[in-house]
């Protein structure tokens, strides 16, 4: 298994040392059509928990907030012209960012796919 | 993640509103139709529809394109007659309805004494009566000022078991023709021809309804008053046409934000005036020159003077959206913030309203407002963004 997920709806795959961010179907499906996403700065250094990124729908911004810590090692640039690319595909091409974690030990408190699916089911 | 700004939910009202969420006329009729159902007013209603072809961005371009049905039940419809009605409606809102006639409609205000606005409202001459459409989260307020201000000869009701529809759009008169509906008085003008701002009782089979050709989109359309337990079948009647599809709240804001409408609790409140929020087309002539309604001292003082902001519309560079609260900037310094903001889906770009000191209120300013730490640029431009489509 190689991808968790969060209670705040963010998913997190990794890959060696790399991790791709985005936000969970179940997210995209609550916020509505998306309109714009604001990404972090590559380089950029995140705390787990920080506020990361911002997603924009017609009625609302919402906070995406890093699953782990880390370095932003890429943003999607596809996001830039195409935001609904979160809503199509929130779990594959909408992914917000890469990062180079730096302590895979945080992994831990995260819930797998399975336990994430069962958490939704609750709400 | 987490929804940070203008959460468009509101709490229900705390005074003597029935407590906890209320079930409307349709509430199962959305469910069904695949509704996201929110607590809105102190009911759940309908924000978008969670099916092919739904969501606040379709829904909102199918209603500019076609006909969308909203329900907007939540309203508060209210009736006031009796002897001297019409005074004392005048003594509370600075309307004139000497020049009201029959099956006129009329946009007005409730004021507190200081000139703030309580609500805004739609009144209707229906000959017997006075028929009130008010505000869903300030109903329950609304009726008791209205009780304190009117003498007892005078009866205020509040029609709580009739549902309340509106049919927005281009198409709405095409599709509306279809049910074949009856003037309910012999030699009154049909669905089809009365115009923006008038309103006439009609029959559908042994149905009676209200209907104004009114709304809040922008669009021509009719707002429909009927009784609750035929508004399903009448809600089904109009989506078995091919224009018409139900819409959400959250199109309904999208699309009154384009069309540069207020919206009540936000652009418009108790600490704005109507001189401010440009609605001095509410205040009658007759009215300035006389006052004698609530809180016309104020705003007679403050139509002389002129007011020190105005209410503009801001468009925004890029694609990143201003919300409510949002402090708007001119060379660095506040000059005001944001009451509306949102993505325009038939401009296809960022939207908002905004109060701002008069000095920069003219159409072309440059201004920039601080959205979450960053500094967007922002132009003054005309309201509505999108100009208005009222059969006239």
């Amino acid at each position: 298994m190689n991808r968790y997920f969060t209670k705040d709806h963010e998913w997190v795959e990794i890959d060696g040392a790399t991790a791709t961010v985005g936000i969970t179907d179940y997210a995209q499906g609550q916020l509505g059509d998306i309109t714009f996403v604001e990404l972090p700065a590559e380089g950029a250094t995140l705390a787990q928990g920080d506020s990361a990124s911002v997603v924009d729908s017609v009625k609302a911004a919402s906070d995406v907030y890093s699953p782990v810590s880390g370095t932003v090692s890429g943003v999607n640039e596809a996001l830039a012209d195409n935001p609904e690319l979160v809503n199509s595909a929130a779990e594959g091409d909408g992914w917000l960012w890469r990062m180079t974690l730096s302590d895979a030990s945080e992994l831990g408190a995260l819930m797998d796919e399975p336990a994430y699916r069962s958490f939704v089911d609750t709400l | 993640m987490s929804d940070t700004y203008n959460n468009p939910d509101e709490p229900a009202h705390p005074d003597d509103a029935p407590s906890g969420p209320e079930r409307l006329p349709l509430d199962a009729w959305h469910r069904q139709r695949g509704a996201r159902m929110v607590p809105f007013a102190g009911y759940e209603m309908p924000v978008q529809y969670v099916v092919e072809g739904g969501g606040i961005i379709a829904e909102h371009l199918w209603t500019r394109s076609h006909a969308g049905l909203f329900d907007v039940s939540h309203m508060g419809q209210l009736e006031v007659s009796g002897e001297g009605a019409a005074a004392a409606l005048e003594a509370a809102l600075p309307i004139d309805l000497a020049t009201l006639k029959p099956g006129g409609v009329r946009y007005s205000l409730l004021l507190d004494e200081h000139g703030g606005i309580l609500d805004d409202l739609m009144v209707t001459n229906a000959v017997h009566h006075f028929y009130l459409v008010v505000n869903g989260a300030t109903k329950w307020d609304d009726i008791a000022h209205l009780r304190e201000h009117l003498p007892d000869a005078v009866t205020l009701s509040h029609l709580a078991d009739d549902a309340l529809l509106a049919l927005q759009g281009p198409e709405a008169a095409t599709a509306l023709a279809r049910l074949g509906l009856a003037p309910m008085n012999d030699g009154w003008p049909t669905a089809q021809t009365i115009t923006f701002m008038q309103a006439a009782p009609f029959r559908w089979g042994e149905v009676p309804l209200r209907i104004s050709r009114s709304g809040y989109t922008g669009e021509d359309g009719y707002e429909i008053s009927v009784p609750g337990e035929h508004a399903a079948a009448l809600a089904d009647a109009l989506c078995a046409q091919p224009e018409v599809k139900p819409i959400g709240l959250g199109a309904r804001d999208s699309l009154r934000l384009e069309a540069g409408l207020p919206l009540y609790g936000h652009d418009i409140t108790a600490e704005t005036d109507p001189v401010e929020a440009g609605l001095t087309f509410a205040i009658n002539k007759r009215r300035r020159s006389e006052g004698g309604f609530l809180g016309a001292n104020p705003i007679l003082a403050a139509l002389a003077a002129g007011p020190a902001r105005k209410r503009v519309g801001l468009a925004l560079e890029g694609r990143m959206a201003a919300r409510e609260s949002d402090a708007v900037l001119r060379a660095g310094s506040a000059t005001g913030r944001v009451t509306s903001g949102g993505f325009a889906p038939s401009l296809g770009r960022p939207i908002a309203m905004a109060y701002v000191e008069a000095a920069d209120a003219a159409p072309g300013t440059s201004l920039e407002i601080e959205v979450r730490g960053k500094r967007i640029a922002a132009t003054v431009v005309p309201l509505p963004f999108i100009p208005h489509r009222y059969f006239r």
